[in-house]
Parts: structure tokens; C-alpha cells; sequence
């Protein structure tokens, strides 16, 4: 336990040294790229997650479909297509309920034309969960996946 | 260091699908290796499409992303000679792209 307290707090030193050499103008960012999410990536659970994208009131919605396999038998590669019919997709975000960082990606699109496919990890037999924001107002679905075996190391 | 990537973009109906497919470890920093060490956390953490320039897809990626990522997407108005690219960043600062043409 007192090596991964370790690592976790090395982790977190060598992330505060990228950022002051990022402000010291030492690595440059590129431009396209926006600001990772620090804050939804580093929430422990789900809703600390969802306030941290904006999206701690969203609607559960049948608007937005998850499609997996029931049962994942390696959840290190659990294939997620998300298809929604709403209009004015803004962002999607996926998260992993039970895994130790919830929030798994997050995607900001335009011109988007219902369908998504990715590839997640998932920790442990859990809800896949979706948020996806259109028309400035945000829906989420959940669906169950059943891991066999856990995808995030331990 | 060079991420292999793949990509297919393909005109359909009034739009398309991207389809682009990265060979890369995505170590979360929690998984040990067989000598019992923590493997250093390795994924990527960008992920951008523009078609024509212009960005279709702006995404952040986090440890949960699979290994050899896959992503795929629709995108209205894609019409068959668009070009396509995807530009990837990891945690490690690297940096990689690709370009394609819609076919």
C-alpha cells in the first residue's frame, strides 16, 4: 500500500515539474492542443468526475445508446460504441464507474454524426456511463459491462 | 519516438466515418511489472481530427483508454477527397500525426 502511496505522490511531483516548465515556457504546448483535464481526470468517483466536465446535472436520456459486449472477458480492451440521435452534439465523455479515475476520455466534436466507437479498460464488472452534451444541455446513459478480468493492473 | 498509427476515412451518404487505430502501450502507472515495480504511466492524452482544416474531434484521453487505442467516429459533410488529420500527444510529450485523404 505504501508503494503505490509512493508512486502516486512521485507521480504528482513529476506532474507540478512539467507544469512550472510548461509556464517557464520551456516546452511549449502545441497550439491545437486544449488543457487536459487535471481536475475530472484525477477525480476518484464518478460524480466528482461529472462536476468536474460540467455535467453534474445530466438527464438520464434514452436519447443516448452505449453498446457493449455483456460480458467483457478481459477488461483491459472493453469495446464502447456510443450512438445518439440528439442534435448539436457538443462533447461526449466516457467513465468507468468503479475504476480508480473514473472519467476514461473526453471528446469535444463538431459536425458530429451519431456514432463513436473507442476502446476502454475497466477495473472490475461495473456501468459504463456517457455523457454527451448537445444543444448546450447534458444526457447520460449507463450500461452494465461484466469483467472477468479486471483491465487496470493490481 | 514515432507512434504507428493507422487511418481510414470513407465517404458515406452525407457524410463519413474515421476510423484511425494507435499502437501504443497506454500504462496507467498502476500496473507492475514481473519484478514488482511500477510500470511508469505511458498513455496518450491528446487526441485531435481536423478535416480540412477545420477540428472535428478535440479529444482528451486518460489512463483508461485501452492499449492500441481505437477510434472511430461519423462526421457529417465529409465528401471523398478531404483531407484528414489526426495529430496524437502523450503524457511523455510525445507527438505524432497522421493525414489521409477521404476515399
Amino acid at each position: 500500500m505504501n508503494a503505490v502511496r509512493r508512486s502516486l505522490l512521485k507521480g504528482a511531483g513529476g506532474l507540478g515539474a512539467l507544469s512550472v516548465a510548461v509556464a517557464a515556457g520551456l516546452l511549449k504546448p502545441t497550439k491545437v492542443m486544449a488543457a487536459w483535464n487535471e481536475a475530472g481526470f484525477n477525480a476518484r468517483t464518478v460524480a466528482d468526475a461529472m462536476s468536474a466536465i460540467g455535467a453534474g446535472g445530466a438527464a438520464v436520456s434514452r436519447e443516448v445508446v452505449i453498446k457493449t459486449p455483456e460480458i467483457a472477458e478481459n477488461g483491459a480492451v472493453v469495446p464502447v460504441d456510443i450512438v445518439t440521435d440528439l442534435p448539436d452534439v457538443e462533447s461526449i465523455a466516457i467513465f468507468g464507474e468503479k475504476n480508480t479515475f473514473p472519467l476514461v476520455s473526453q471528446y469535444d466534436v463538431t459536425d458530429f454524426n451519431g456514432l463513436l466507437t473507442t476502446r476502454i479498460k475497466l477495473g472490475a464488472t461495473s456501468n459504463v456511463r456517457v455523457v454527451v452534451k448537445a444543444g448546450g444541455k447534458h444526457y447520460t446513459a449507463t450500461r452494465e459491462v461484466k469483467v472477468t478480468l479486471g483491465g487496470c493492473g493490481g | 519516438m514515432a507512434i504507428p498509427m493507422k487511418i481510414r476515412a470513407l465517404a458515406k451518404g452525407d457524410g463519413g466515418e474515421i476510423k484511425v487505430l494507435m499502437s501504443h502501450p497506454s500504462e496507467n502507472g498502476m500496473r507492475k511489472d514481473n519484478s514488482g515495480k511500477f510500470v511508469p504511466a505511458h498513455f496518450i492524452k491528446f487526441a485531435v481530427v481536423t478535416v480540412n482544416g477545420k477540428t472535428v474531434l478535440d479529444g482528451l484521453w486518460g489512463p483508461g483508454v485501452s492499449k492500441d487505442p481505437y477510434l472511430g467516429f461519423k462526421v457529417k459533410g465529409m465528401k471523398v477527397g478531404d483531407k484528414v488529420v489526426v495529430k496524437i500527444e502523450s503524457n511523455t510529450g510525445e507527438k505524432d500525426s497522421i493525414e489521409t485523404t477521404v476515399g
